[in-house]
């Protein structure tokens, strides 16, 4: 994996707007976002945005590629399928992503978010990114 | 309801569908274009929003939450302006990325509508129609928990008897 890169994406301007945080442990890595209120797309439910824990599964995605091997740049996304399973509530998100396929320039990724109870997601994200693995001299 | 009612609907509670939503306000969207088969929102470029610093183009969440919110009206527009719907599912195809410096712009309008149910077809680009930044196609279900806020909506605002 790459520090550098993952920590490249923490300081994106969009990323740290939302205060996206990552607890890296082992080979695993959950994403939080937490609780703002500007994260609310719908206040009389009230409901996270759909677009924002949209974009949280995204940028879960790209931090589970980055962890998962040596890349040279940040993942650019080519195409995403969100499945919105639960009205996401006023409170925290985590996220947490498995690579499905790794290859020279594609990567398939699944990203379930949840809130209280993991058995329980809110979303899942199913996509592919297009990816540029570090070469053996920037190894 | 006839296309004039819907448009009247959609004029009256024009100032809450993006001001009412503290994460669109959030992401500074506006609407261009409020007419019941063509919804037409734009995110204006901030430097605040970037996703690659190295380039300066938005980041793709800007473009989710655009698109999301974009078909979320059509198809609030398609069930006739009177239930709030859910996001069942979004796909979205990224064909580009967006020009660093320029606003995207989302056209989004209903498919079909069929009882609780809507399809929604948008797409972003940024200022030439023909060339997308992406395409999405979603679902939208009229459920429970949107409905019990729409009724909140509308007692909070005295709608029903919308002008």
């Amino acid at each position: 994996m790459s520090e550098t890169l993952l920590q490249t994406l923490l300081n994106t301007p969009y990323v740290s707007k939302f205060g996206v945080s990552f607890d890296y442990r082992g080979d695993e890595l959950t994403g939080l976002l937490p609780y703002k209120e500007n994260l609310v797309g719908n206040p009389l439910i009230p409901a996270l945005h759909g677009g924002a824990v949209g974009a949280f599964l995204e940028i879960t995605a790209s931090a589970s590629l980055i962890v998962s091997q040596p890349l040279d740049r940040l993942p650019k996304v080519i195409d995403v399928a969100i499945d919105y399973l639960r009205p996401a509530r006023a409170a925290d998100v985590y996220a947490r992503a498995q690579v499905a396929r790794s290859g020279r320039r594609v990567a398939n990724v699944r990203v379930e978010a949840w809130q209280g109870r993991r058995g329980a997601p809110v979303a899942t994200l199913h996509g592919h990114f297009m990816i540029t693995p570090a070469s053996e001299k920037t190894r | 309801m006839s296309e004039e009612k819907i448009r009247e609907v959609l004029e009256s509670v024009a100032p809450l569908l993006v001001d009412g939503s503290p994460h669109a306000v959030a992401l500074g969207l506006k609407i261009d274009q409020l007419e019941p088969d063509c919804i037409i929102m734009r995110a204006p470029y901030s430097p605040d929003l970037v996703g690659d610093p190295e380039t300066g183009i938005l980041h793709g969440g800007v473009v989710t939450a655009l698109l999301d919110h974009a078909c979320g009206l059509a198809a609030f527009a398609g069930l006739g302006a009177q239930d709030t719907p859910a996001t069942l599912d979004l796909r979205i195809d990224y064909m580009r990325p967006a020009q660093p410096g320029l606003d995207v712009i989302a056209e989004a309008s209903t498919v079909r509508a069929h009882g609780l149910v809507v399809f929604v077809r948008a797409t972003a680009h940024d200022g030439d129609r023909d060339d997308p930044v992406a395409i999405a196609q979603a679902a939208f279900m009229v459920t429970k928990a949107s409905q019990a806020a729409t009724e909140r909506a509308k007692k909070a605002f005295g709608q029903g008897e919308t002008k």
